[in-house]
């Protein structure tokens, strides 16, 4: 496989094909853990890892995998590699460990998991489908910081719990840290990542191949222009 | 016959209402609530009410001007919006956060949505909502700043330990956020609109009617609860949004009933004091249904 492709595989997951703002997958803990952005870190982090691992492993299983229960062995996957990293994080930094809190045994039905393994890892080789993961990932870790330092900083005046904005010049807003405000930073953040992506796609980009979830689509190359995604 | 006939298709006869009209009747119907207010806590209302005014204007301003559409602060839809958000605040409010009550309305509530008519939920009802989740404590620091005693903070009426009377209650002699508390300032407001027929009486009757009515089912006192709180003036001014509220007269009904029903619930059941404003929140989200269901049948349609 070329280069430039293999590049392609890691970046996709950052703007264009990003798992949070552009496919709308794993929104649960998006919602739940950005409430501080040393937790949307640790998260991502988590996240990431189980995602390039599940990925590696299923790849090289794509073959020995029966299509009838494909599903069940992803997860089971998925579910070792998720209590590796949770043991790790609860041996090494339980502080992460407690503010998590199910959001980290979670990550095994969260579905950037399940996606990338059916999208991806089970069509492709080993090293794309670790890019893959790892881009994803990174994309995810993105989204999610972005989210936690924007409703920190708003709701605490805080960043990484560092006070950037003192109570003597600004009243914390306690909506952006609760879950309504979490849908309000999300839902800007989704329409910030369409803006950025608008610029650099035009008129006729709009087709299956600029298509984030084309991967995944049946209909991929036959739909025509304009009509409803299937 | 050098000048040419046209012949234009229909409606050839217009009527001299318009969004810019109805609003100004509805700033009118206002006056009286800011005159109370400013009466019972002195000076600083107008200062709240001027700057709501004017940073929803701006935000509008601004708002159509980066999404690079028409511009509509001719319409006074956001000194409307402004002036409700203004009226729905204590009098102690410090300005920076009555803009980000007046931000979270015009922008989140309004624009993001794509503007006047097409919001589906009520920009001021959304900024009082965003504020009092936000600031609790700022948003319940009732102060009561007449005359000569400077600051007294005391409880509301709606408060376990509040002193009221019922002509207390009426004429505003209590704390309270400062455009709810004058009963006769809302009431001269919600005769002006009807008998100007920009608002239809059903949607507040109903309201405040459902409310009082349910209440002694709750074992609560029907009249404390019709005249204290903000229900009065939410059920004239922020209920019967246009926008916001059903369109047919079966719809605007079971909307209003709707409304008395959860804020009896909310009032004798939770322990917040928003609970006007989400009833007009929750209700503005189901109307869309409501109207789906209560399309009126044309006059001779079979059934």
């Amino acid at each position: 496989m070329a280069k430039t492709s293999l590049t392609h595989e890691f970046t996709k997951g950052i703007l264009k094909e990003n798992p949070v703002l552009c496919l709308l997958l794993g929104t649960c803990p998006t919602l739940a853990v950005t409430t501080s952005a040393s937790n949307a870190v640790g998260m991502g982090v988590a996240a990431t890892l189980v995602l390039a691992s599940s990925n590696a492993v299923i790849s090289l299983l794509r073959k020995a995998i029966p299509d009838s229960v494909r599903i069940p062995a992803y997860i089971t996957v998925i579910a070792g590699f998720v209590t590796i990293v949770q043991l790790l994080i609860k041996a090494y930094l339980p502080a992460v460990d407690e503010s998590l809190g199910i959001f980290l045994p979670l990550i095994v039905v969260n579905c950037i998991m399940l996606g990338r393994a059916e999208m991806f890892a089970n069509k492709n080789s080993i090293l794309p489908s670790i890019l893959d993961g790892l881009g994803m990932g990174v994309g995810f870790t993105a989204a999610l910081l972005c989210m936690g330092i924007v409703r920190e900083l708003f709701g605490t005046g805080n960043v990484f719990g560092n006070t950037l904005l003192p109570e003597s010049i600004f009243t914390p807003i306690t909506i952006f840290i609760l879950p309504a405000g979490g849908f309000f930073v999300f839902g800007m953040l989704i329409a910030l990542a369409n803006r950025l992506q608008k610029g650099r796609l035009r008129g006729k980009d709009f087709g299956c191949e600029n298509c984030a979830m084309a991967s995944a689509c049946q209909k991929s190359g036959n739909c025509k222009e304009g009509a409803e995604a299937v | 016959m050098t000048e040419k006939l046209y012949v234009s298709s229909s409606p050839h006869f217009r009527g001299k209402n318009s969004t810019a009209r109805i609003m100004g009747n509805v700033l009118i119907a206002l006056i009286p609530a800011v005159v109370a207010g400013t009466i019972l806590f002195g000076w600083r209302v107008l200062l709240i009410v001027a700057f709501c005014n004017v940073s929803c204007v701006l935000l509008e301003y601004l708002c159509r001007k980066v999404m690079k559409r028409e511009n509509t602060i001719g319409d006074l839809s956001a000194m409307v919006t402004g002036t409700l958000l203004a009226l729905s605040l204590p009098v102690t409010i410090p300005l920076a956060l009555a803009f980000f009550g007046c931000a979270v309305a015009i922008v989140v509530a309004k624009q993001f949505f794509g503007g006047l008519g097409q919001n589906f939920i009520n920009p001021a009802v959304t900024g009082r909502v965003a504020m009092a989740v936000s600031f609790p404590s700022q948003m319940t620091d009732w102060s009561l700043l007449n005359g000569a005693l400077d600051a007294v903070t005391a409880a509301t009426p709606r408060a376990p330990d509040g002193q009221w009377t019922y002509l207390d209650l009426f004429l505003g002699n209590v704390n309270g956020s400062v455009g709810e508390t004058c009963k006769i300032a809302i009431l001269a407001g919600f005769v002006y609109l009807t008998v100007r027929r920009v608002i239809n009486p059903i949607i507040p009757v109903l309201y405040v009617g459902s409310v009082a009515a349910l209440s002694p089912l709750f074992g609560q006192d029907p009249l404390f609860e019709v005249l204290s709180g903000g229900l009065l003036f939410v059920a004239v001014f922020m209920a019967t949004d246009y926008v916001t509220s059903p369109l047919s007269m079966k719809g605007k009904a079971i909307y209003a009933v709707g409304l008395g029903v959860i804020t009896i619930l909310i009032r004798v059941y939770a322990s917040l004091p928003e609970c006007v404003s989400f009833a007009v929140m929750l209700m503005n989200i189901l109307t869309p249904h409501i109207d789906r269901l209560t399309v009126p049948k044309p006059f001779g349609a079979s059934a």
